[in-house]
Formats: structure tokens, C-alpha cells, sequence
């Protein structure tokens, strides 16, 4: 009963090994990559980057179909575009950054939209809105498999760097000229794990699999390294958990997903070790020292 | 005794606005140097140009050919997010990129130096401890561990010892004349005028310009300090382009 329920699916199917194949390369590359921008307070600035690449990568499934490499290509040409433009608006008039990008951001959604609608179909729409991660085919997969790669090699060369940006940039500005080049480097892998996770969830809820992970490992540990190591099994566990749900109840998997995360994430929030809110009420008799 | 640091005619600031006006002067190799001045008189600005964060608005400064990584910088605790889950020993660590840059491991020297640092300090046992639960003066003496470990030749602490206990303003005074002592350049921006009487041979006494600048019992006379206190802190939205960069002899 339970081998049924939980084990056969992806005994019995193809397409179910792949997803979830897919959703264990997605949480690699992009839990690690979800921690930082809590860290370093950019979630909701990743939440923007997603709607931000729409353009590009519509482009690149206008002109190659749905090839992830011309969607990545496009979508990195996008993000630069609006993160450069925001940034440049930002410091030479008086509009904050986050205003600024929110402005950018919703322009490129709009051409987003309008690019795939004019050209593609209204199944392409939505499918590069909510995405399909149960139609995996072997290169969609390598390409994830690969940008999930790039994602942790480029991760450890900047990770101390990117660090000690987020903790006290100034120190690095004055030891280095590393903090800019990561920071660019960083917001690079942003996007490739962002496009990642179009196929399977689709622009709407790609960050999804980045963001909650690393704000159910918020509430489990205090040191980074730990962090990245629960949001990674977290999103593993989401994917795999959301897979199952989909297939049983026949529930879209991308939401299916995201809904086990946000499960996982309420249940942080009540119970974590680290000021879950059940630790805060009864935080048990103070100690000597 | 040769000069480390040149200011030349250098004017720092924001958004055109000078926070430091056509300072020149040299600090010697070895100077242990106050830079005192109400709030706002531009003395972190200074710093900030002087560590090369700030480009200069006029004017150079020049540090006689030392590199980044000869350079200490202890920043105000403001520019740092205590929020971000990073323990004492991993923060104090970064000290060390000199040594291992991106890449380079913890071998068993670099942990004794690190430890040392900390007992330098007088922090052993915070080694774990995240930097989020150290108090203002445990934070500071952070900073300092962070600084020794940098081996710089140019050290440069801006308000080391605001908001802290006397011990441990006095535990980290003899750091400084530790450096100081072992011929390294040192600069802090000070409030406590009877510290800097005490300890400091040199002082700038800064008010958006300079108001004097040498040994520390010329420059700490009632007459100076007082024009320090008459400093405009005023920030004019509708000022003219500075006149001085048009007088004949400068445009020469």
C-alpha cells in the first residue's frame, strides 16, 4: 500500500524518474542559491529577476521551441538588461533600486506575455507560465543537470567573496575588487537556476523552489553551511513529496511542489529550533550562564 | 622619516558635496595619528578615501605605493549586518584573505593565528558564537582580532572606541600602541580629547576642512577647537561650484 503510493510511481514510469531527477538537480543548484538571497535580503528582488527574464527567454522558445539553452541564453540577456537598467535609473535619479526594479520588471513581463501570445500558442503560454516538470525529455534534463552544475562549481569559487560581501561589504571592498564580480556572478547564477526552474514551475513559481527552502532552513540552523545543507534536503524533499501529491490527486505538479514547501515552511515556523514561534512561547527555564 | 600617506589638495564627499574641503598634508611612516572633529566633520569620509572606497572629488591622495592588502580598515559596526549566521572565529577568519584569497584552506598555522587573535583580544570561547549575540564591546574587540590578523602596515579605525567600557578601551589602546610601537601607520577618528592627549603625539583636527594639523598639544588649543565647533554643517542645495579651483594660481 504505502510501496504503491509512494515507491511505484517512479517504479512504473518513466516520466516520473525524470521529474524526479529534474526536481534533485533543480534543489542542488538552487536551494544554496535561495539562501544567499534571504541572506543577503534580495528574496522578493529574486521573485522580480524571475518575471524580469520572461522576455529573453520567450524569445528563445520562439525561436528554438522549448531548447533550455536558447531560454537560458535569452533569459540571462534579459536579467543583465533590467538589473543594469534598474541600477542605472536608481543611481542617477532619485528613484530607489527596489522602485526602480519593480518598474523594469513588470515592463518585461508585459513584453513577456505579449512576445509568446503573438507568436505562440495559448498551451505555450501556459506552459512557460506554470510549467511541466512530468515532460522531461533528455536534454531539458541535461541542460538542468548541467546549469545545476555550473551553479555549485561557480558557487564554491565565490563563495567566500560572496560571503563576506553579505556580511560587511566594506571590509571586502578594501581587501579586494572580488565583491563586484560576484556580485555579478551571483545574480548570473540567479538567473540560470531561475530559467532552471521554468520548465518545471514555470515563471510564476520558479523561485519557489530558492526562496522557501532557504526560509524553512532559516528556522533549523544558525550557520550557513547548515542552512544550504537543509534548504537543499528540504527542496529534495518538496520536489519528491510534490511529485507524489500530483501524481495521486492529479494536482498540477508545479503547485503541487510549492505547496509541500510551504507546508514544510509552516511547520518551521511553528516548530524550529531556531525562533519557531512553539520555541519562543515555551523556551523552558533560563540557563546559569 | 619618510611619508606613507599624501593628501594633496583632496576633496571627498557625495553627490558633489564636500564632507572633507582641499585637505593636503603627509603622515609619516609609523605616525600615530588622531583625527578628531564634531559629527559630521568628515573624519570616516577621510577614511573612506583613504582605504579607496571613495574616489576623491579633487585632488589625490597618495599612499606610497602600498597595496590593498597592506591596509587595515576597522569600519564603524553600523556597515556590518550582525543578522548573517556567521560565527566569531569564520568573521575574524576573513582577516586572513591576504593569505588565502579565494581558495586557500585553514591550514593548522592559520587556526593559531586565529586563535591567538582572539586571545589578543580576550575573546577565547566566543569561538562559536554567532557574531549576532556579541555585545557592542565584544563586537569591537572582533574588529580589532580581525585587524591583527591583517598584518597591515596601514591601520585604520574609525571611532574604535565609541560605546564601550573602559576596560576594554583600554585593552584595545594598548593594541594600538602595540602597532604603533612595531612601526606600523596608524590613523583613528576619536571623540575622547583626553585619550587623544594621552596617547596620540599627532592629531588632525578636522571640520569639513582642515582646522590644524600637527603635534597633539598645538592642535587641541581652546582657539582651534572652537573653530571647529563653529563648523557649518549646513548642506546648501543651491551652492555655487567651489571658487578655489579658480584662483590663477591653481589654474596655473
Amino acid at each position: 500500500m504505502l510501496y504503491d503510493a509512494l515507491i511505484a510511481p517512479f517504479t512504473d514510469f518513466e516520466f516520473m524518474r525524470r521529474a524526479l531527477a529534474a526536481v534533485i538537480a533543480l534543489a542542488l543548484g538552487g536551494a544554496p542559491i535561495g539562501v544567499f538571497l534571504m541572506l543577503r535580503r534580495m528574496s522578493l528582488v529574486g521573485d522580480a529577476m524571475a518575471h524580469a527574464i520572461l522576455p529573453g527567454a520567450a524569445i528563445g522558445f520562439l525561436l528554438s521551441g522549448l531548447n533550455l539553452f536558447a531560454m537560458t541564453t535569452g533569459g540571462l540577456i534579459a536579467g543583465f538588461a533590467v538589473a543594469i537598467l534598474a541600477g542605472a535609473v536608481a543611481r542617477s535619479t532619485e528613484m530607489k533600486e527596489d522602485a526602480s526594479l519593480a518598474t523594469f520588471y513588470l515592463v518585461s513581463l508585459a513584453l513577456g506575455v505579449t512576445i509568446v501570445s503573438i507568436k505562440g500558442t495559448n498551451i505555450d503560454l501556459l506552459h512557460v507560465l506554470f510549467g511541466n516538470i512530468l515532460a522531461m525529455d533528455d536534454p531539458t534534463l541535461l541542460v538542468i543537470a548541467s546549469n545545476a552544475t555550473i551553479t555549485l562549481l561557480v558557487l564554491a569559487v565565490i563563495f567566500r567573496p560572496l560571503v563576506i560581501e553579505s556580511v560587511d561589504p566594506v571590509f571586502l571592498r578594501t581587501v579586494s575588487r572580488a565583491g563586484a564580480p560576484s556580485h555579478l556572478l551571483f545574480l548570473a547564477l540567479v538567473v540560470i537556476n531561475l530559467v532552471n526552474g521554468f520548465q518545471a514551475l514555470g515563471t510564476l513559481l520558479a523561485v519557489g523552489l530558492m526562496i522557501l527552502p532557504a526560509g524553512i532552513a532559516r528556522f533549523w540552523s544558525r550557520d550557513i553551511t547548515g542552512m544550504i545543507c537543509i534548504a537543499v534536503v528540504s527542496a529534495i524533499v518538496s520536489g519528491y513529496a510534490g511529485l507524489v501529491l500530483s501524481f495521486q490527486t492529479k494536482v498540477p505538479s508545479g503547485p503541487a511542489i510549492i505547496l509541500v514547501a510551504a507546508a514544510l515552511y509552516a511547520g518551521s515556523v511553528l516548530f524550529g529550533s531556531v525562533g519557531g514561534l512553539v520555541r519562543q512561547m515555551f523556551p523552558g527555564r533560563h540557563l546559569e550562564a | 622619516m619618510t611619508a606613507q600617506i599624501e593628501f594633496r589638495d583632496v576633496t571627498l564627499g557625495y553627490d558633489r558635496h564636500p564632507a572633507v574641503h582641499h585637505l593636503d598634508g603627509e603622515v609619516a611612516s609609523g605616525a600615530l595619528l588622531a583625527v578628531i572633529g564634531p559629527n559630521g566633520a568628515g573624519k570616516s569620509t577621510l577614511f573612506r578615501g583613504l582605504v579607496g572606497i571613495l574616489k576623491p572629488l579633487a585632488g589625490s591622495i597618495q599612499t606610497g605605493g602600498l597595496d590593498v592588502k597592506d591596509v587595515a580598515y576597522l569600519p564603524q559596526t553600523v556597515d556590518i549586518d550582525r543578522s548573517f549566521p556567521i560565527s566569531v572565529y569564520d568573521f575574524v577568519g576573513t582577516g586572513l584573505w591576504r593569505s588565502t584569497g579565494f581558495f586557500g584552506g585553514m591550514g593548522r598555522e592559520a587556526r593559531d593565528r586565529i586563535a591567538h587573535a582572539l586571545a589578543a583580544v580576550g575573546l577565547n570561547g566566543f569561538e562559536n558564537r554567532p557574531i549576532g549575540t556579541l555585545s557592542g564591546g565584544q563586537m569591537q574587540r572582533m574588529l580589532f582580532a580581525r585587524v591583527l590578523l591583517q598584518d597591515a602596515r596601514l591601520i585604520v579605525l574609525d571611532e574604535p572606541f565609541n560605546a564601550i567600557d573602559a576596560k576594554t578601551s583600554a585593552d584595545l589602546l594598548d593594541l594600538v600602541k602595540r602597532w604603533h610601537a612595531e612601526k606600523r601607520t596608524v590613523l583613528a577618528a576619536l571623540h575622547d580629547m583626553e585619550l587623544v592627549r594621552s596617547h596620540f603625539p599627532e592629531t588632525l583636527l578636522l571640520a569639513r576642512g582642515p582646522v590644524a594639523w600637527g603635534s597633539t598639544a598645538d592642535v587641541l588649543t581652546a582657539e582651534n577647537l572652537l573653530e571647529a565647533r563653529r563648523m557649518c554643517e549646513a548642506f546648501d542645495e543651491s551652492a555655487a561650484a567651489c571658487a578655489v579651483d579658480d584662483l590663477p594660481s591653481r589654474a596655473a
